[in-house]
């Protein structure tokens, strides 16, 4: 991801301060490389979106002496999130998701525990989002489909991304703009209407 | 287990650097840290001085509450590293760690609570 921060609008007040009883929700922002995750959290996050690093020794559980492994550099995914404190005692966490297949070990430990996630679409690059849907179907991960429209061209409908997508019928598909923090802020609370019991599955415009 | 699998090889690369902070260890003694946990440091300025560099640094960034995640960026360390690092602190009680996680699915009341938020924002 190019430009981890894109809105400069944006003013970063000190945020309000958190208790630590307070109730941290995870959401994920998922997609192809490229498509917009980070431009996305940065768009509605109170902070400029931080960067941590998660190493491959992720997934090697059991290891307790590394003693004698030497080396100059350690394979990482990089892990971009943002926050949104909605109160001093809830917080929204928005992480986005490594964009790259080799970095599944990471996806796990990101899901579990996680409200949703939005799933960002690029028309021109449709495929690019199969594997996080196939993923959080699989998981059983509450999601939504945002079609990043960019630079606001956008030439296939919601259905036909539905279709492509062989998407369930409750599966909300929504236009949006990843640069747009009024899109993003419409995209969540789709996906925590779609997450509620009750059957809001979300108002995407067009025949369901 | 039976089935004790390396998953690794050469082409991982070398894994002990980050891991010489935590004198090896990866595993995290039973205290489950997950992404959005919250941590806060007690008394930073007295117990920064008992814990090694890093340790100090972590206590600092975690004056107040925060959580896993923004800690370890907050210290530029992988997640993994950070996590042992705060199990120590934890344990010698140089930090709080309070989780409601796992909150997959919130009540309805915190969810209304996160749309309200959210849409005025």
């Amino acid at each position: 991801m190019a430009s981890v921060h894109s809105d400069q609008s944006m003013v970063h007040n000190e945020p309000t301060r958190t208790s630590l009883d307070a109730a941290a929700i995870k959401i994920l922002v998922s997609g192809g490389f490229g498509v917009g995750k980070t431009t996305m959290i940065g768009s509605v996050s109170e902070i400029p979106p931080l960067r941590t690093e998660e190493t491959m020794t992720e997934a090697g559980k059991g290891v307790d002496d590394l003693v004698g492994v030497e080396g100059k550099t350690t394979t990482t995914v990089a892990l971009d999130f943002g926050r949104i404190t909605i109160n001093p005692d809830l917080v929204v966490y928005l992480f986005g998701t490594p964009g790259q297949d080799r970095f599944w070990f990471m996806w796990d430990e990101l899901a579990s525990g996680a409200l949703g996630a939005v799933v960002l679409a690029d028309t021109r690059r449709l495929d690019d989002c199969f594997a996080a849907v196939d993923f959080f179907e699989r998981r059983s991960v509450p999601f939504l489909i945002g079609v990043n429209c960019f630079d606001g061209v956008q030439p296939y409908t919601i259905d036909d991304v539905r279709a492509a997508l062989d998407l369930s019928p409750g599966v909300p598909v929504l236009l949006c703009d990843a640069r747009d923090r009024g899109y993003t802020k419409d995209l969540l609370v789709n996906l925590v209407r779609h997450v509620m019991p009750g059957g809001h599955h979300g108002h995407a415009p067009g025949p369901r | 287990m039976s089935e004790q699998q390396w998953w690794f090889d050469d082409a991982a690369g070398p894994l002990a650097r980050p891991y010489a902070l935590t004198g090896g260890r990866t595993r995290t003694e039973g205290i489950e840290l997950d992404l959005v946990t919250l941590v806060v440091a007690t008394q930073p300025d007295i117990h920064a001085k008992r814990v090694d560099a890093e340790s100090a640094r972590l206590l600092w960034v975690c004056e107040h509450p925060l959580s896993v995640a923004e800690a370890a960026a907050g210290i530029r360390l992988p997640l993994r590293v950070v996590k042992v690092l705060l199990v120590d602190l934890i344990q010698a009680h140089y930090m709080f760690y309070r989780t409601r996680l796992p909150a997959t699915t919130p009540d309805l009341d915190t969810m209304q609570r996160v749309i309200d938020g959210l849409r005025a924002l």
